[in-house]
C-alpha cells in the first residue's frame, strides 16, 4: 500500500453519479486564533461505493463525518449529498434530508436503554414523512421493515430485548439495523468497531462487507488499518487535508 | 407528496420531517413511563396544588351550603313587625294587644309574641337577700311580652319554665331571667321560688334562659307578662311583634301579617325579614374563596416548579438522545414538542390524581363533619387541564433549551 498526494484531492473515480462530493470544503471553529479544522476537503464518492476515513487523533476525521452527516456546516466550499447542495438548506431542511438519505453507526452504539431493540429501530422512521417512507408509513409497515432489518443484522431473535440485556456486538448490530431500515442513500460509520472485541469486530466487519455488496454507500471512520481494508477505497487525513491511499482492491487480494 | 423546486437541487424531495399527534404522543408517554418513579415524584407538587386546590374549593363551598343551612333554619323564618316611621305621629300605627293571637292565625307561622320594652322609671332590681348577706341593686331593663314570645325568637330554658297566659291575664308578678341578668342577680335556680324586686315591687322568678337565638336584648333583661307591665307600670302598648315561620314562608309572612294587624291601613307597619340566604351563601363564599383560591395557586406555582427542574434536569441527562434524534431528521420543533408533550402529560396525570384526591377529601371532611357534599363539577372535570396548563407552561423552557442543542454537541456530550 502506497499513499499519494494529490493537490486536487483524492482520486475520483469514473463512472457511478456520486452520493457524496464535496469541493474545497473547509470548517474553521471561532476563537482566537481560529482552528482551521478542514483545509479545502476535496472528496468524491459514488454510489455504491465504500470509502474509509483514517487518520490519527485531532487530524479532523470527526469534523469531516459531522460535516458529511449535516450534523455540522462547513465554513467554505461546497458539499453536495446525492446533487443536492446542502449550503442552500434551512436547518429544519437538512434535518430531514437526515432522515431521508443518511443513516449512523456510532462508536457508542446510541441506543435507548428503555426501549426495546425493535423499538430502537423503529425511531429511525419516526420522522420520515409517509410519503418518504419506502414501503409505507403505516405503524404495521415500518414494524415489518424494522423486523426485516433485524433478521438482516441476525437479531431476530431479540426483538424484545433492551439494549442492557445485550453484548457489545449485538447492540452495535442493532444500531447497524436502525442505520439501514429507511434504506438510505449513505451509510456513515464512526469507530463501529471501537467498543468491541476481536470476535464482535470481526463479525460486525463482516456485516459491513455484506451491506457493501449489496450496494449500500458506505462511509467509515477509523483509526483501525485492519478496518479500513475492507472498504473500496481509503482515504487518509492528516491536519485537515485528505491524501489517497492507494492499495490493490480488496476484492484482488 | 410534497413537489417542490429548490435552489438547493432538492427537485421532488419533501424536505420537511414530520410528527404525527399520534407519535409524538407515544413517544412522550414512552418517555414518562421510562422512569416511573421520577415522573412519579415530579408530579407531587402538582397534585398537592390541584388537590388543595379542589379540596379547599369543594369544603367551602360545602361549608357555605352549610351554614346557609342553617341560615335558613334560624334566620330566614323571622320576621319582626314594628309601627313605621316615627317622625310622623299620626301615620304612626300601633301593634294591637292581641297580635299575637292574629299573627298564629296566619298559615305559615309557627309561633308570635309581643316583645316591648317597660319603662320602670329608674326603679333598680335586687335580689331578696338570703341569710343576711348584703345584695346590691341593679340596673337592669324590663321586657313585657305576650306567651308566645318565647317561642318566637327561640329560647332554650336553663331551668324552671316561662310564663303562660294565666300569668298574663292574671297580671301576675311573675319573671323570668335571661342569663346575664340571673347571673348579676346570682339566682341559679327557681325550685326555691326566689325573688327579686325592681323598685319596691316584688317578682317571683318561674324561669331562667340560658339562650336566645333572636333578639338579644333579652339576655341580659326581666322578663314579665303583658298584662303585668300594663298594670304595674302602665305600658301603653307592645313595642313589636315576633313571628317565627316555616321556612320558606317569612317573605310572605311578613306582606300579610301587617294586614291581618292594621287592617285600615297596613302600610303604617314595617315588616322586615331577614336577607336572601343566596346573598348570604354569596358573601361567605366571597369570602373564603379568596383566601383558598390564593393557597392553591401558590401550591400550584410550586407544583409548577417542580415539574420545570426535573424537566431541565431530564433535558440534561437525555442530551445523548436529543444527539440521536436530529441525527435520525428530528427538526428542533420535534424536540421543543417532544419535551413540551411530556411535561405536559405529567401535568394532566397529577391533574387527574390531584382533582381525585380533592373530590375524596372534601368527601372524607363532610362525613367527619356530617355535613352533604357540595362540589362544582365544572372544577372537577377543569382541574386535570389546568394541571396540564400547569405542565405546558413549566416545559416551556427546558423544551426551548433542548430544541436549542446543536446535533453534534449534542452526540458528543451524549456518549
Amino acid at each position: 500500500m502506497t499513499e499519494r498526494t494529490d493537490p486536487n484531492g483524492p482520486t475520483v473515480p469514473s463512472g457511478a453519479p456520486p452520493v457524496i462530493e464535496l469541493i474545497g470544503v473547509e470548517r474553521t471553529f471561532g476563537g482566537d486564533p481560529p482552528v482551521k479544522v478542514l483545509r479545502g476537503v476535496n472528496l468524491r464518492v459514488a454510489a455504491g461505493e465504500s470509502v474509509s476515513i483514517v487518520g490519527p487523533s485531532g487530524s479532523g476525521k470527526s469534523t469531516l463525518l459531522n460535516v458529511l452527516g449535516l450534523l455540522d456546516i462547513p465554513t467554505g466550499g461546497t458539499y453536495r449529498l446525492d446533487g443536492i447542495d446542502v449550503a442552500q438548506l434551512s436547518d429544519g431542511e437538512r434535518a430531514a434530508l437526515r432522515g431521508t438519505k443518511l443513516g449512523f453507526v456510532f462508536q457508542s452504539f446510541h441506543l435507548l436503554s428503555h426501549r426495546t431493540v425493535l423499538e430502537n429501530v423503529m425511531l429511525a422512521e419516526l420522522y420520515l414523512p409517509d410519503s418518504e417512507a419506502r414501503g409505507g408509513g403505516s405503524k404495521v409497515e415500518r414494524k415489518a421493515r424494522a423486523v426485516r432489518a433485524l433478521d438482516r443484522v441476525g437479531l431476530g431473535h431479540r426483538l424484545d430485548y433492551t439494549p442492557p440485556r445485550m453484548s457489545g456486538g449485538e447492540r452495535q448490530r442493532a444500531a447497524i439495523a436502525r442505520a439501514i431500515v429507511h434504506a438510505p442513500s449513505l451509510l456513515l460509520a464512526d469507530e463501529p468497531t471501537g467498543n468491541l472485541d476481536s470476535e464482535n469486530t470481526v463479525a460486525v466487519l463482516e456485516l459491513f462487507d455484506d451491506l457493501r455488496h449489496d450496494g449500500l454507500t458506505v462511509c467509515i471512520i477509523t483509526h483501525d488499518d485492519s478496518v479500513a481494508e475492507h472498504a473500496d477505497r481509503t482515504v487518509r487525513m492528516y491536519d485537515g487535508v485528505l491524501t489517497d491511499v492507494v492499495r490493490e482492491p480488496v476484492a484482488s487480494r | 407528496m410534497k413537489l417542490r423546486r429548490h435552489p438547493s437541487g432538492a427537485e421532488g424531495l419533501t424536505l420537511r420531517s414530520k410528527l404525527t399527534v399520534r407519535r409524538l404522543l407515544g413517544e412522550a408517554t414512552a418517555g414518562v413511563s421510562a422512569r416511573p418513579m421520577r415522573s412519579a415524584l415530579t408530579i407531587v407538587g402538582t397534585v398537592m396544588g390541584i388537590t388543595s386546590l379542589v379540596a379547599t374549593l369543594g369544603v367551602s363551598k360545602t361549608a357555605g351550603n352549610q351554614i346557609v343551612a342553617r341560615f335558613d333554619a334560624v334566620a330566614a323564618t323571622e320576621v319582626v313587625i314594628e309601627p313605621a316611621g316615627s317622625g310622623n305621629a299620626q301615620r304612626a300605627s300601633t301593634i294591637p294587644w292581641d297580635a299575637e293571637a292574629r299573627a298564629m292565625r296566619l298559615n305559615g307561622v309557627i309561633a308570635a309574641g309581643t316583645i316591648s320594652a317597660v319603662n320602670t322609671r329608674g326603679a333598680r332590681v335586687r335580689s331578696v337577700a338570703v341569710a343576711n348577706s348584703p345584695t346590691s341593686e341593679y340596673d337592669i331593663p324590663m321586657y313585657a311580652g305576650s306567651p308566645g314570645l318565647f317561642a318566637a325568637v327561640k329560647t332554650k330554658l336553663r331551668t324552671g319554665r316561662v310564663f303562660d297566659a294565666g300569668h298574663d291575664l292574671r297580671a301576675e308578678r311573675v319573671a323570668v331571667l335571661g342569663p346575664g341578668a340571673a347571673a348579676q342577680l346570682q339566682i341559679t335556680r327557681v325550685s326555691q321560688q326566689p325573688a327579686i324586686f325592681v323598685g319596691n315591687r316584688l317578682f317571683v322568678v318561674i324561669g331562667i334562659l340560658d339562650d336566645v337565638s333572636r333578639q338579644p336584648d333579652l339576655l341580659d333583661a326581666v322578663i314579665v307578662p303583658n298584662d303585668t307591665a300594663r298594670s304595674d307600670y302602665g305600658l301603653r302598648v307592645p313595642g313589636r311583634l315576633a313571628i317565627d315561620t316555616s321556612q320558606g314562608a317569612a317573605a310572605l309572612i311578613a306582606r300579610q301579617a301587617p294586614k291581618v294587624l292594621d287592617p285600615t291601613d297596613p302600610s303604617r307597619l314595617r315588616a322586615s325579614a331577614a336577607a336572601s340566604p343566596k346573598r348570604v351563601r354569596d358573601e361567605i363564599q366571597s369570602d373564603t374563596n379568596s383566601l383558598f383560591l390564593i393557597l392553591g395557586a401558590v401550591s400550584l406555582l410550586v407544583g409548577a416548579i417542580g415539574i420545570a427542574n426535573v424537566t431541565l434536569v431530564s433535558v440534561m441527562e437525555r442530551i445523548g438522545e436529543i444527539g440521536l434524534r436530529r441525527a435520525l431528521g428530528a427538526g428542533r420543533r420535534h424536540i421543543a414538542a417532544q419535551f413540551l408533550t411530556e411535561s405536559t402529560v405529567l401535568g394532566l396525570i397529577g391533574g387527574t390524581i390531584g382533582a381525585s384526591l380533592g373530590v375524596l377529601l372534601t368527601v372524607a371532611i363532610s362525613a367527619v363533619k356530617q355535613w352533604t357534599p357540595v362540589l362544582d363539577q365544572r372544577l372537577v372535570v377543569a382541574a386535570p387541564f389546568l394541571g396540564a396548563v400547569v405542565g405546558l407552561v413549566a416545559g416551556l423552557y427546558p423544551a426551548l433549551r433542548a430544541a436549542s442543542l446543536q446535533p453534534v454537541d449534542a452526540l458528543r456530550a451524549g456518549t
